[in-house]
């Protein structure tokens, strides 16, 4: 079979069989796999001295480009969760964007170099700022839905999470509020089978997040997240049920974590070299190389093409985070508000320091105890 | 004018908001045909409908989450918490996140959105109907605080607290809500965040106060005038941000300071009053900067022998004013 040219608006029987064209399944594969290189310069960089932590989405890149695809772009929202870098590159957000934030410059889209990294938001993609106390961003995304059918926009918010921060109370409250009120919102659980070290047999009472769905009247969808498609197909089974005004969907995505937690964590203390051996088998990036290969959506060339348009675009979004300024602290005591306030006393010390990167490089703590 | 109880200031103020910007709703338990368990929301159901006056289940953190998400996307919710009592819960919504959404998105995200909350004692709400809760979130920068102690303020501070693009909790003391009447001008009028108002102007001590207690100081002021004792009386409206400005300035005039409030002394949020006059004042002080506030237990009693111990009342304040003039 002849492999379909970018741009070419072909549509193999593959891309067919799920509604798509080839320039999507092309488009899913290169953030899956932009998504995967991004994530292992972080680490590079990070053991390297260069970023003082983080944290990371490998094993969950297919799920989420997938999930993320059916929604539109600046015009339905996503409020994301600190390992979702494919869901924030299939939404708008480029690699520069990510590694600006791993920096934490002065340039970094998400929050100027305010937030630790994986705390990607912005306004320009509809992408809700993050914090760290987790499942905070589940009432964000209902409240964005509830507003959307108040204002009747058509928008639809989805949020994403791992099966850990699902137990949290402000799932529960989210999840019937939004069932009550039929709104468009969809709840992603990315469920890799831990919360930092707590196995999900320790973290759930039934085998599946998913199962839960029931007791608030909404359909509760499991996926396999190395199955890039079928993930499309229960996002966009989702979005069209949210669209309708029919009500919430959960999907629950079984996918791997690869990686530690975070650059701070030692995950062989609780995970055998066995289990670590055997996660490559449900690895999303070469399961889905491997269909569309077989497809014949994606040759060879064209694997290689896209693997050095990846490193080139990660390669000068490195050297221009590198680069980039530091936040001044003379912005440090800004936007607290939407204005200044007087009242608000600035330190005793002002706002004079060091802007070298004095502080951070060199300093190994973060990466202490924490081999991979 | 027209002579209003506070409550009906709040509440017309909010029906007049709701009719001028459609993207103003109402969030809470009972606000809908109940109209709220003080009325604060009494016919905006009827008016405005069940899209724009959201009864919510009893999920305090939803109330303010889902308000935080309306918020970012073109809404501007009026979030109403039954008691002040039971923010608790949605303590991390608005400590973790309304308040630092701008700051951590670097201006990219704003929270439009006002937290109204009955608090205060006096009422015969014990433990969990009586609380003050505004030190926890004076303490927070991103959050702006707001105590109105008058009908007229009441109505110009939520006007501009719902027209504000940050949050603010807007907390109303329950035992005013009835018996407080004042003059509310009809037309769009504001009163602006972030400033104080001299109540009771007076010449040798100053009493910071807001609230129920603002309307107490008053009284205590009236009290030691006839012993020859001029009080000026500042009612903060703002807690945060502060109007340091009028609070040094009269104590720089008056040269003593007693600061008052219904909420626990300890760390509540007088303190923070006292420790910037002692800073930023000492060179005019002529006496010990000092505090008249509720008793160090964990919160109001039901008996009413015990509750009136509890309270702050004009008779405390006022015993309060004659030691700190005696210096």
């Amino acid at each position: 079979m002849a492999a379909t040219r970018p741009g070419s608006g072909a549509t193999s029987e593959l891309a067919a069989s799920v509604g798509l064209t080839d320039d999507d399944l092309i488009g899913m594969y290169r953030v899956i796999a932009t998504a995967r290189a991004v994530d292992e310069r972080m680490w590079v960089l990070n053991r390297a001295g260069r970023i003082p932590f983080v944290i990371s989405g490998q094993g969950h890149e297919g799920a989420q480009a997938a999930i993320a695809w059916p929604l539109e772009r600046k015009k339905d929202w996503i409020a994301p969760f600190y390992r979702s870098i494919a869901t924030c590159l299939a939404f708008g957000m480029q690699a520069r964007d990510i590694l600006t934030a791993q920096y934490a410059k002065a340039i970094d889209l998400s929050s100027g170099g305010r937030q630790m990294p994986g705390h990607y938001g912005n306004v320009a993609n509809n992408l809700v700022s993050l914090s760290s106390p987790v499942a905070t961003q589940m009432l964000h995304a209902v409240g964005i839905a509830l507003a959307a059918k108040i204002r009747k926009t058509g928008q639809v918010a989805m949020t994403s999470m791992g099966e850990g921060s699902s137990n949290q109370g402000d799932v529960h409250e989210g999840l019937n509020f939004a069932a009550i009120h039929k709104l468009p919102f969809i709840l992603c659980v990315e469920n890799n089978g831990y919360a930092i070290s707590v196995p999900v047999e320790r973290q759930l009472a039934t085998p599946n997040v998913a199962d839960r769905a029931s007791g608030y009247g909404i359909p509760g969808v499991i996926v396999d997240g190395a199955d890039v498609l079928g993930c499309y197909t229960a996002a966009k089974e989702a979005v069209d049920r949210a669209r309708r005004g029919d009500g919430p969907t959960l999907i629950e995505a079984k996918v791997i974590r690869l990686t530690a937690h975070s650059s701070d964590d030692q995950q062989t203390k609780y995970r055998s070299a066995e289990e670590l051996a055997g996660l490559t088998a449900n690895d999303p990036l070469p399961r889905f190389r491997a269909q569309l290969k077989e497809a014949g959506v994606l040759t060879d060339e064209l694997e290689s093409q896209i693997a050095a348009e990846v490193k080139k675009d990660i390669d000068e979004a490195t050297d221009f985070a590198e680069n980039a300024a530091d936040p001044d602290p003379s912005t440090a005591m800004q936007w607290v508000f939407a204005e200044q306030w007087p009242g608000e006393t600035p330190p005793a010390w002002g706002f004079g320091g060091s802007h070298g990167t004095e502080g951070h490089e060199g300093d190994k703590s973060a990466a202490e105890g924490a081999v991979d | 004018m027209a002579l209003k109880t506070f409550i009906e200031a709040i509440r017309e103020t909010m029906a007049e908001e709701m009719r001028r910007d459609e993207a103003v709703i109402i969030m809470g338990e009972d606000v809908g045909l109940k109209g709220g368990v003080f009325l604060a929301t009494d016919g905006l159901f009827g008016e405005f409908g069940g899209d724009r006056v959201i009864d919510t289940p009893l999920t305090e953190s939803q109330i303010i989450g889902t308000s935080i998400g309306a918020a970012m996307n073109g809404l501007r919710p009026i979030a109403e918490i039954q008691f002040a009592d039971f923010i608790h819960p949605a303590f991390n919504q608005l400590v973790s996140e309304a308040a630092r959404m701008r700051y951590r998105s670097n201006n990219g995200f704003g929270v439009p959105m006002t937290v109204r909350a009955p608090y205060g004692g006096g009422v015969h709400g014990a433990l969990y109907h009586s609380q003050s809760v505004e030190a926890f979130f004076a303490h927070v920068p991103g959050l702006k605080v707001v105590i109105p102690s008058t009908p007229y303020d009441a109505a110009g501070l939520l006007r501009s607290s719902v027209r504000d693009d940050d949050p603010v909790l807007f907390f109303e003391h329950k035992k005013m809500y009835r018996s407080v009447r004042g003059d509310v001008p009809g037309g769009d009028y504001l009163v602006p965040l972030g400033k104080a108002a001299i109540t009771h102007p007076g010449t040798q001590i100053t009493v910071i106060a807001y609230g129920l207690m603002a309307h107490y100081a008053l009284e205590a002021a009236d009290v030691v005038a006839e012993e020859g004792i001029s009080v000026e009386v500042v009612d903060l409206r703002t807690l945060r941000p502060l109007d340091k400005e009028t609070v040094l300035s009269s104590v720089k005039k008056t040269g003593k300071c007693l600061v008052v409030y219904e909420d626990n002394r300890f760390l509540g949020y007088g303190a923070e009053i006292c420790s910037i006059v002692a800073e930023e004042a000492f060179d005019y002080l002529d006496g010990p900067v000092t505090r008249i506030a509720g008793p160090d237990v964990p919160g109001v009693p039901y008996n009413h022998v015990l509750e009136d111990w509890f309270m702050v009342n004009p008779e405390k304040i006022a015993d309060g004013i004659r030691k700190l003039a005696a210096y």
